[in-house]
């Protein structure tokens, strides 16, 4: 009844919680939430990466992922650091009100 | 072998349950809790797929690290304004148009290329006394990745040290 998992299964799933991601980033106006939002989109990419790891039987997608999260983690800790500045200058998280480079 | 089924779509409702509502909860600090659903329903995906060291490491870097420094970004910027104020931007509407013309194509492409995946990964035997996840990938990263695994540790030092001074009032 229940088909076993393939990877595809796996880039499905990657590509659904990539399209919600995508959609935070594009659609909320809070600061907050898109840097979480980008966090879910690398997290897709990870999945990716892990599914074809073991489809090859090979250990290189795991060690990009670990690559993926490196990064992630500097994104984060910059993003957040830039968000701390901006709330100090401007009063606002609200994407849309930060409009300085705005023609 | 149905115990994986039912784990991975377990899992799977998991993590895209946590994702929707992450993307849609008017408070942040709800968002960050459902983020954190879904980042345990990406590791329990790890697990199932044989990597036991990216289980370790997402777990402890981001439900430990990265999540934690989250809350203390909310708490520390006041949402409480931005809570009662509109969660959506003005072209919502076109955002959400764009994804599922996205969606749509990248699932029309996987359905066709559906045949290139047709067979489930053999399950690699671990043979009993052989190299396990962690020092496979050890051996591999020490090696054959090492300038790359350099370059990570001074992006993270110059990350560090930005967002040190990007925080700092006056430095």
């Amino acid at each position: 009844m229940l088909h076993p998992i393939t990877t595809l299964h796996y880039l499905v799933l990657s590509a659904a919680l990539l399209l919600i991601g995508t959609a935070g980033v594009l659609a909320r106006r809070n600061i907050v939430i898109i840097l979480m939002s980008i966090e879910l989109i690398l997290n897709a990419v990870n999945i990716n990466l892990i599914a074809f790891s073991r489809y090859f039987h090979s250990v290189n997608g795991q060690i990009f992922a670990i690559f993926v999260i490196t990064v992630a983690v500097a994104e984060a800790a910059v993003g957040l650091g830039i968000l701390i500045a901006l709330f100090r200058n401007k009063e606002t998280v609200q994407a849309d009100e930060i409009e300085l480079l705005k023609w | 072998m149905l115990t994986d089924t039912l784990l991975f779509y377990f899992f799977a409702a998991v993590t895209l349950g946590g994702g929707i509502l992450t993307v849609t909860r008017k408070s942040a600090v709800h968002s960050a809790i459902a983020l954190i659903a879904s980042l345990l329903g990406v590791a329990g995906l790890f697990l199932l797929q044989q990597a036991e060291f990216l289980f370790a490491v997402q777990i402890v870097l981001y439900v430990g690290g990265v999540m934690v420094l989250f809350l203390f970004v909310i708490m520390l910027v006041n949402l409480d304004q931005a809570a009662r104020e509109r969660q959506f931007n003005k072209q919502w509407w076109l955002a959400l148009a764009c994804v599922l013309a996205v969606g749509a194509e990248v699932m029309y492409f996987l359905k066709k290329g559906a045949a290139a995946f047709r067979l489930a990964p053999s399950p690699a035997a671990a043979t009993p006394g052989g190299p396990g996840n962690t020092q496979a990938i050890a051996d591999v990263l020490f090696s054959e990745y090492l300038l790359p695994f350099e370059v990570a540790s001074l992006l993270l030092l110059v990350a560090v040290v930005g967002s040190v001074i990007m925080a700092k009032k006056r430095i």
